[in-house]
């Protein structure tokens, strides 16, 4: 890994925002002009040579994903728009339909919105009852706790592997473990986590699982869904069109593909999938496991300087992720990021999209911070100093 | 205005601002606001007699800006006429907008004047006078 790899880089900026998006590497930006300068053409459609090429390209990035997650066929691996939809065709495709009345589905307090608001809809649609699983006093999620919340009528757990917003990590293989035992059906919510530790779903037991290409160091605008074979095959199809029928009639006969291509109506985000094959390749060659042993390792260093600041509060100084949650005593989280993009420091302020968390902090907002793979503890040294003469704040933003 | 009085003012506005907390009384119209591009959250309640603002209170949490242009505002505006209070809403907006207003009718709201200069920040300057507008239209309804 190199720093000049990143374009971005290269303007005068700190960037901790990966949580967010992060930024690409050189290679995958190419990987895109690339297709659009030589081979441009449709995927799925051709007789002619680039086309071929196109198909042979987008295909290929199934068996990287494959390889990624370690799933069992290349089948099971379906390109969407991002977590959120991944996550909303797993809840509308096909929770929908196996799912009963007064059935529960376990999730937590600090689950984003995307995998919270498509089973409040779906609670309203058909009269599930979604559980929130109690966190402990660090807003951290336990196996008691979760063993605790399990009745006879859990069907789904469905959790982030890591949260977005306090950044713990979920122990997946004991959770899939409990799962696999009860017969309940293991949804993961892979957006924060998927470029930052390693997940392997067959050993986990996880059924479905969601995640975005531009969280780890792809494009925006594609993600991909997991699923398991057996469920993902009878899946409903929530957008209908070309690409994915074999022949239709006008007396309403269709016949479908087969999975993964009846779950892609339409003409893909081409240049997009290519991308993120690029990015994994990025990714798999450092190693998920060496990433995930560097974030913690710049969380650790940062805890302990940030922690020597007398007026600043950390909400969860131990969470084995890159992530870090604060504020500064009596300074509005918005106004931090201010002060901090004075020094063209990158921070997010806000509820990040996981509202219900205020009632476990009783705050509405943080400021937070999210490393990844090409920060330095060198930036973090610039933070803190900027930290530490912050009752200059408001000569800054005002 | 030098820039260390409009900073005092602001900051004095945003860590003790007026009026803040919510009555429990009818006669007061509410109405919540946030700004959609970042997290702010104000309630703002009017009370109106006789065409006249009788009391304006707000509660909730929102940034330096934000928050301080409600406290100076609420000063501003308290014992004008609904038609005054539309007349200063009109400048206070063609200053943040960068057009022509009216610098006397404003008083302490000039010290605003620059929020121009960090354009992301203008919602929040905006803020408490786009609650506003939402209840004089509640009124102009009601009559
Ligand atoms: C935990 C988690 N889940 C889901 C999402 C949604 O991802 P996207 O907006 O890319 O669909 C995010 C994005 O912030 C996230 O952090």
């Amino acid at each position: 890994m190199n720093r000049s790899d990143f374009p971005m880089l290269q303007n005068d900026l700190i960037y901790f925002d990966n949580g967010a998006t992060t930024l690409k590497p050189q290679t995958v930006i190419d990987e895109m002009v690339d297709y659009y300068s030589n081979y441009s053409a449709n995927a799925h459609r051709g007789d002619y040579d680039v086309s071929l090429k196109v198909d042979k390209m987008y295909e290929n990035v199934r068996d990287k994903v494959q390889k990624l997650i370690n799933c069992a066929k290349r089948e099971e691996v379906v390109f969407t728009k991002g977590a959120t939809e991944s996550l909303n065709m797993i809840v509308f495709g096909y929770m929908k339909y196996i799912l009963k009345e007064n059935d529960e589905v376990l999730i937590t307090k600090a689950e984003h919105a995307s995998n919270v608001l498509p089973w409040l809809q779906l609670a309203k649609e058909i009269g599930i009852k979604i559980k929130y699983i109690p966190l402990d006093e660090q807003h951290e999620l336990t196996l008691s706790s979760l063993q605790k919340s399990i009745t006879d009528k859990t069907k789904v757990i469905s959790l982030a592997h890591i949260t977005n917003v306090v950044g713990d990590v979920r122990p997946l293989e004991e959770i899939g473990k409990i799962c696999k035992a009860k017969k309940i059906l293991f949804v993961v919510d892979g957006a924060q986590s998927v470029a930052h530790i390693p997940i392997d779903v067959q050993k986990y037991n996880v059924a479905f699982l969601a995640f975005s290409a531009h969280k780890m160091l792809g494009p925006t605008g594609v993600g991909v869904l997991y699923g398991r074979y057996d469920l993902l095959n009878i899946m409903h199809p929530l957008q209908y069109g070309g690409g994915m029928n074999n022949l239709f009639e006008i007396d309403g006969t269709v016949e479908y593909k087969n999975i993964p291509t009846r779950l892609e109506a339409g003409t893909p985000p081409i240049a997009e999938v290519i991308g993120l094959g690029k990015a994994i390749d990025y990714l798999l060659d450092i190693g998920i496991d060496n990433i995930h042993k560097y974030e913690v390792q710049l969380k650790e260093y940062a805890i302990n300087k940030l922690e020597q600041i007398p007026n600043i509060k950390i909400y969860n100084k131990h969470s084995q992720s890159g992530i870090i949650a604060f504020n500064i005593d009596g300074v509005f989280s918005q106004d931090t990021a201010v002060y901090l993009n004075h020094y063209h420091i990158c921070v997010r302020a806000g509820n990040h999209c996981a509202k219900i968390l205020k009632d476990e902090f009783k705050i509405n907002n943080t400021c937070r911070i999210s490393f990844y793979l090409y920060n330095t503890k060198a930036e973090i040294d610039t933070l803190v100093k900027v930290l530490e003469q912050s009752e200059n704040i408001f000569k800054i933003v005002l | 205005m030098d820039p260390i009085t409009r900073r005092e003012l602001m900051l004095e506005h945003y860590q003790n601002p007026v009026h803040k907390g919510l009555l429990n009384d009818k006669e007061y119209i509410k109405v919540n606001t946030h700004n959609e591009s970042c997290i702010d959250n104000l309630e703002i309640a009017v009370k109106i007699e006789d065409g006249i603002i009788k009391d304006i209170r707000f509660d909730g949490e929102a940034c330096a800006i934000s928050t301080s242009a409600t406290s100076i505002m609420i000063e501003t505006l308290l014992g004008k006429s609904i038609d005054k209070v539309k007349e200063i809403v009109q400048n206070y907006e063609n200053m943040i907008n960068e057009e022509n207003y009216d610098e006397e009718i404003l008083g302490q709201l000039n010290v605003y004047n620059e929020t121009y200069l960090q354009p992301n920040r203008k919602k929040c300057a905006l803020l408490p006078f786009d609650a506003l507008k939402q209840i004089l239209k509640q009124i102009e309804k009601e009559k």
